[in-house]
């Protein structure tokens, strides 16, 4: 610990330097995005914006679509979070508490298939969808999401679930529940932090992925946030302040989310490798 | 005694008949709990993982029905007879090499500093920890900005205020340049999660070392070098492993920045890959890239876990 004042203040200003470095390019992002756009870019840049011109964000939103990529966005990291949660627990509990022949060998294939990132399985991956006939569906989309995912979340959720103790199942069990009781009244209650914690990184993970969703949807209209601003920026390649107006119609939700639940991102960090499916 | 020998028999084969009925039983009780997910695991990672392997042996065709033609090893030898393969492979590689231990290195410092400071600490916390969370579609619009030619991008124009450069610095078209901005920006983002986990390891050092030191007479470079580092080390092969495999993932703020440009000199493996499957429609040399770069990825994880005992260490 630097107790003194001088190191402190010393510690301060490195700090401060590298907040900046962090911010900065934020506040560029923001000052151009609140900027009316005139085909050049603004010289000398801006880092503070003079006006509160919301004409970009308006334009991406209602003219371009924004609002359909938003709700395409919402519609699916939803729906992978409830499904990821409802598959990965049960699968997380089965493999906690039960055992049964070949455990262990399917375990360790699902932690097998963790060592390579998912990214390259894209290719085989999007023939067994074309073979499915679901290229351009948020079924197959979906499919592969939650696929992605299990082997890490049940490894995640494993560990949690491994650590509630077993005496209060017996109690259950006394009662004459059965193991969906336990599944439903012990362990999913006694691990809602976990719960929390895997439902905001399957969410922001889902808002934010991008390869597998430029590879499968075709359709403009069916493009989530990630695709549409790559996409966009290609077409009004000069016009920055409507392609950065659209960035942030994607990245404010997930800045709010992070900074109401800090707390989970900061310890689900940790886990945060396991978790992108 | 044969009537005996029967007897013995029939006991065994009725305990091998429970043995598996017991057996049965329990692959029937725990079915509805895993079930769903090893039919979609099965189905949709290692179906294709194992089918990848085959299709980099293959001319694959993507018609359905349609069949391939067995071409042997001729993927992989197209690869590594690939000029843009080595280019890629090497961009990816020096890409690892540079943002690796910058990551770790300013992680590291930045968490030490944290640990230190009295006020304002989560703020701090905060802002450095939103890069981490921000798409990198959109990192990668704002890195691509930052580094505009002409006078009238962010860095440009600083760097000819602080009379650093006398011409603006064509950033995105050279090579090395480009790459440069790759880096800063894989560096950037990568920060705050390196700073998150050294701080979880941080705070688990007692404060009695760090008393102990000071009573020693240790200045504070001391206590870092002679302490803290060593008491962290399982933490750093934890990051360590998790930088070099995200380090092959390098893909998304190439394609945005560059996608190659100019010519392929800044390409990386996934890059390429990419786009050999679904520009060019070449998905058996694409499947043969990712097998080769899959193999790669587990060789440097069995390696470094054989030479940093990592199972020793349980995050």
């Amino acid at each position: 610990m630097v107790k003194s004042k001088f190191g402190q203040l010393i510690i301060h200003i490195l700090l401060l330097i590298c907040s900046a470095a962090m911010v900065i390019p934020f506040m560029y992002m923001v000052a151009t995005a609140l900027t009316q756009d005139t085909y050049v870019m603004p010289y000398p840049p801006i880092l503070i914006p003079k006006s509160l011109y919301l004409g970009n964000f308006i334009e991406a939103w209602n003219a371009n679509n924004f609002e359909r990529y938003f709700l395409n966005s919402l519609f699916l990291a939803i729906t992978n979070t409830i499904l990821s949660l409802f598959i990965s627990t049960l699968s997380a509990y089965g493999f906690a508490r039960f055992n049964f022949p070949g455990k262990n060998l399917i375990f360790n294939i699902y932690l097998f298939t963790m060592m390579v990132p998912g990214v390259l399985n894209i290719v085989a991956q999007y023939t067994v969808i074309n073979g499915m006939h679901l290229v351009d569906t948020y079924t197959g989309l979906l499919l592969l999401y939650v696929g992605g995912g299990i082997a890490g979340n049940t490894f995640f959720l494993k560990g949690f679930f491994e650590q509630i103790p077993r005496e209060l199942e017996e109690s259950i069990i006394i009662d004459g529940g059965s193991r969906w009781t336990i599944y439903r009244h012990i362990i999913l209650p006694l691990s809602k932090p976990a719960l929390a914690t895997f439902a905001i990184f399957a969410f922001s993970g889902t808002w934010d992925e991008f390869f597998t969703a430029l590879t499968l949807i075709k359709t403009p209209i069916k493009r989530t946030l990630p695709i549409a601003i790559r996409m966009f920026q290609g077409q009004f390649a000069t016009k920055w302040g409507l392609v950065f107006a659209a960035s942030l119609i994607a990245v404010i939700p997930i800045i709010l989310i992070f900074i109401i639940f800090q707390k989970y991102f900061i310890r689900g960090g940790i886990q945060e490798g396991a978790l992108k499916g | 005694m044969l009537s005996q020998s029967i007897l013995e028999n029939k006991s065994k084969n009725n305990k091998k008949n429970s043995h598996f009925k017991q057996k049965f039983k329990e692959w029937f009780e725990v079915l509805p709990f895993i079930g769903l997910g090893l039919v979609l695991l099965s189905v949709f990672v290692v179906y294709p993982q194992i089918k990848n392997i085959y299709m980099a042996f293959t001319n694959y065709n993507i018609m359905p029905g349609q069949p391939s033609e067995f071409v042997g090893f001729a993927n992989f030898m197209r690869a590594f007879h690939s000029e843009k393969f080595w280019l890629a492979f090497r961009n990816t590689v020096l890409y690892g090499v540079v943002t690796v231990p910058g990551q770790m290195a300013i992680g590291l410092i930045v968490a030490v500093l944290i640990n230190n400071v009295i006020k304002g600490k989560n703020l701090y916390k905060v802002m450095i920890y939103i890069p981490v969370i921000t798409s990198w579609i959109v990192v990668s619009l704002i890195f691509k900005y930052l580094f505009t030619d002409g006078k009238e991008g962010l860095i440009n124009y600083a760097l000819l205020k602080l009379h650093l450069i006398s011409n603006p610095i064509s950033w995105l078209q050279n090579t090395w340049t480009a790459n440069f901005v790759i880096w800063v920006l894989g560096i950037w983002k990568g920060i705050g999660w390196v700073m998150v986990i050294y701080l979880a390891a941080l705070q688990g050092i007692p404060n009695e070392l760090y008393e102990a030191a000071e009573v020693d007479g240790a200045n504070p470079v001391q206590t870092f070098f002679k302490i803290i580092i060593p008491l962290i080390k399982p933490t750093t092969f934890f990051i360590l492993i998790n930088l070099i495999i995200g380090a092959f993932g390098v893909f998304i703020q190439v394609m945005m920045i560059t996608n190659g440009a100019p010519l392929g000199t800044t390409d990386v493996l996934l890059n390429y890959m990419y786009n050999r499957a679904f520009s060019d429609f070449e998905f058996g040399y694409a499947s043969a890239i990712s097998v080769i770069i899959g193999i790669v990825i587990m060789a440097i994880t069995l390696l470094q876990k054989r030479l940093l005992k990592y199972d020793e260490f349980n995050y």
